[in-house]
């Protein structure tokens, strides 16, 4: 770890990441009807198919109730009081290569850190960056290409591999999967997208970054992945939204499709603004990730480390379809000041030595309340599978909290599920220790949090775990002393 | 040169009266030994001087360099010198030897101004270290006391101890618990750090842990304070007359 680096951003801002851009919007009248999903579909010139799709989400969605069962508390959502498209006004016909970018929309994500110039064809990354709910840039298209790789925003994907849209999207996260996901499927405005054709090993992480940055604005993305027989393929995400008071909404939906022998490695960096220290504004995150495992021998590995949001509502899980195929979720979710999470990961064993592997660790500060909510289902037929459950809770301060719910599903006796979980607190002996040695108390937090989310933090690329690791310093600035 | 002046020093911890006004000057280039039956309060000294939270500072003054040391947070005691070798190092899980020492090492270089010790610089430091405590170069990528056994914590207070170069050291029963062997090399690694620069106070319950380090002088703490100083004969008395002699004289 860069420590003087951590040193700096602590004694820097409080959500650096809070800025607003002065561009030009294009928005949909606030509220949600089906005249705001047609002019959804109409703005991004989709095929009738999609805008059908949509409407029938739209229509389930409308029968649907608001799941209750989390362990988050927030007051209603008035889900008419919300834009559901705003697309910065430049980007209306879609850039060409990256000198058309607005020249404000690569300031803003320059101040994100986020590389859209030469530098970062020298760091490897392929970067599609989502500002509100349009793809402004991907770089790198053209050396993917070459490999028959896919990698474009959803709209643009919707528009030229309709067939492979068609034939993928909703798949694994039906539009009548649960009530975020379905209006997701109803508005969703971008996203990305991904194609890995057979027996390519994609050379490059690939890698989305999203942001909101209108008022009132819902942020629905929609990311699908499709990895074919004997692909690899690995994928980050990271996310920011500025500093305001009101709650944001994101709902947003990803699907993982891999297939005999493919691998698919998605990283999640989750940064949106948390709310203040009382507790106000904030990003309501209510997210459904899935990954199919549908070949023989595939794997599918989720790693998350959640710092951001209000309200994270998340379960990324894998449904292990394929015999001998592999399910892995990694997170650390950190919640401080009023942050809430509950989040975790569903594993479900459908073929035959299926494993899966969870390691979750939770971090809870000031008035933070972090839940790990968790299920393992062994089917039937799901002979000789196994899974790993480990779920440490890391508790800083004596107001907040830290919950586990598993739930553990064994249908057959020839698989064995295993569940670890510990409960810590960073003891006053540990700290004094440290501070004995000279290093300052939220050095010494940061020390031992990272230490503490290190097996996670090691599933990450290399750069964005030093990021993460910057960022669980700066998330627990005045946690502690 | 004056490095510590203590001057009445009482002290609670948990509301009950532990230093009962201490005196004692210690100069750069000294070895003290602090001697003393079970609860006579050699441990809370230590803390104290560390600037541990629980210990109540109810009297006297403690100038350090010069400066009131009370001034300052523990964290700033340590970068001003202050090392205490902890009776009871604790585990951090996580945290590589490595890490800890690095992340110590910097934060000490920046309170100087100095630049960060690049890796090369860092590692050859640690592993030139490592070897003064006789302890494997695994070790520093294993987490910081975690399923050490009491002697390899120990050799590690000292190793943090060569890594730091403190002025002044402070070792609260390192030798308890340790065998002869783990007892020679902790001894030999505060004489080869001990130079005319720097100073040590040693506090032991048992003698035999100074026939490795010879101190200057030796001091006998009972019921918070300070009854007795001498020289290393004073400790050889105390081996042979039990600390019943100690405590006869104080009351008498």
């Amino acid at each position: 770890m860069e420590d003087i680096e951590i040193v700096e951003r602590l004694t820097q801002s409080e959500y650096k990441y809070g800025f607003t851009s002065d561009i030009k919007s294009d928005i949909a009248p606030k509220g949600l009807n089906e005249d705001v999903i047609r002019f959804i579909s109409e703005k991004k010139k989709e095929p009738g198919f999609m805008l059908e799709w949509r409407l029938k989400a739209y229509r389930y969605w409308l029968k649907m109730k608001e799941p209750k069962w989390a362990k988050v508390h927030y007051p209603p959502i008035d889900y008419q009081d919300i834009y559901y498209y705003s697309a910065p006004k430049t980007v209306k016909e879609g850039p060409k290569s990256l000198d058309e970018v607005d020249p404000e929309i690569r300031r803003t994500f320059e101040k994100l850190g986020i590389p859209l110039t030469e530098q970062q064809r020298l760091a490897g990354v392929a970067v599609d960056a989502v500002l509100d709910s349009v793809s402004v840039a991907t770089t790198f298209k053209d050396k993917l290409s070459a490999l028959g790789i896919i990698f474009c925003s959803m709209s643009e994907a919707i528009q030229e591999h309709s067939e492979l849209v068609e034939k993928y999207l909703g798949t694994v996260v039906p539009p009548t999967d649960n009530y975020f996901a379905s209006l997701n499927s109803a508005v969703f405005s971008d996203g990305s997208f991904c194609y890995i054709p057979k027996g390519v090993r994609c050379p490059i992480e690939l890698s989305t970054y999203f942001r909101i940055n209108a008022k009132a604005t819902g942020q629905f993305e929609r990311t699908l992945i499709v990895a074919e027989e004997g692909s690899y393929v690995s994928y980050l995400e990271g996310c920011s939204a500025p500093m305001r008071d009101e709650n944001q909404l994101h709902a947003a939906v990803v699907e993982l499709i891999a297939e005999k022998n493919a691998e698919i490695k998605y990283s999640t960096v989750q940064n949106w603004y948390p709310g203040d220290k009382e507790g106000k504004g904030g990003i309501y995150n209510f997210v459904t990730k899935r990954g199919m495992c549908r070949g023989d021998h595939s794997k599918i590995s989720w790693t998350q480390v959640e710092t951001g949001s209000a309200i994270t509502w998340k379960y990324p899980g894998c449904i292990l379809k394929g015999d001998n195929s592999i399910g892995e979720f990694y997170s650390v979710a950190l919640t401080n000041n009023y942050q809430q999470a509950d989040t975790g990961t569903k594993m479900l064993h459908l073929g035959k030595n299926t494993k899966s592997r969870i390691v979750s660790k939770g971090i809870s500060a000031g008035k933070g309340q972090n839940s790990y909510r968790g299920l393992v289902s062994v089917m039937p037929n799901a002979a000789n599978s196994r899974n790993f459950s480990q779920c440490d809770s890391l508790l800083i301060g004596d107001k907040c909290g830290a919950h586990t719910f598993p739930y553990l599903d064994v249908g057959n006796k020839s698989s064995i599920v295993e569940h670890e979980a510990t409960t810590s607190k960073i003891s006053e002996d540990v700290m004094f220790y440290c501070r004995q040695r000279g290093i300052s108390t939220e050095d010494a937090v940061s020390l031992i949090v990272n230490g503490y989310a290190k097996e996670v933090l090691n599933q990450l690329p290399m750069e964005f775990a030093v990021e993460a690791q910057k960022l669980l310093a700066v998330s627990l600035e005045g946690s502690v002393g | 040169m004056s490095l510590l002046k203590i001057e009445n020093l009482q002290a609670n911890v948990n509301g009950n009266q532990i230093l009962k006004g201490i005196d004692l000057e210690v100069n750069t280039g000294e070895i003290h030994a602090i001697m003393g039956p079970n609860g006579s309060g050699k441990s809370t000294l230590a803390n104290v001087l560390a600037g541990r939270d629980e210990y109540v500072v109810t009297g006297g003054k403690v100038t350090y360099l010069g400066k009131n040391l009370f001034d300052m947070s523990p964290e700033v005691r340590a970068r001003e010198g202050i090392f205490l070798a902890f009776q009871y190092p604790v585990e951090i899980p996580g945290v590589s030897n490595a890490n800890f020492m690095k992340t110590a090492l910097n934060e000490l270089r920046k309170y100087r101004n100095e630049e960060p010790l690049d890796a090369m610089d860092f590692l050859s430091l640690m592993k030139e270290k490592a070897a003064l405590v006789e302890i494997d170069k695994t070790f520093l990528n294993r987490a910081v006391n975690e399923g050490f056994s009491g002697g390899e914590k120990k050799r590690n207070e000292i190793f943090q101890m060569a890594m730091l170069q403190p002025k002044l050291g402070i070792l609260d029963e390192t030798d308890s618990g340790l065998d002869i062997d783990a007892l020679k090399i902790v001894a030999n690694g505060v004489n080869k750090l001990s130079n005319a620069n720097n100073a040590f106070v040693v506090i032991t319950h048992y003698q035999r842990l100074l026939d490795y380090i010879i101190p200057d002088f030796v001091h006998v703490l009972y019921n918070g304070k300070i009854v007795k100083s001498g020289t290393k004969k004073l400790a050889f008395e105390l081996e042979e007359k039990g600390y019943e002699w100690v405590k006869k004289e104080a009351v008498a």
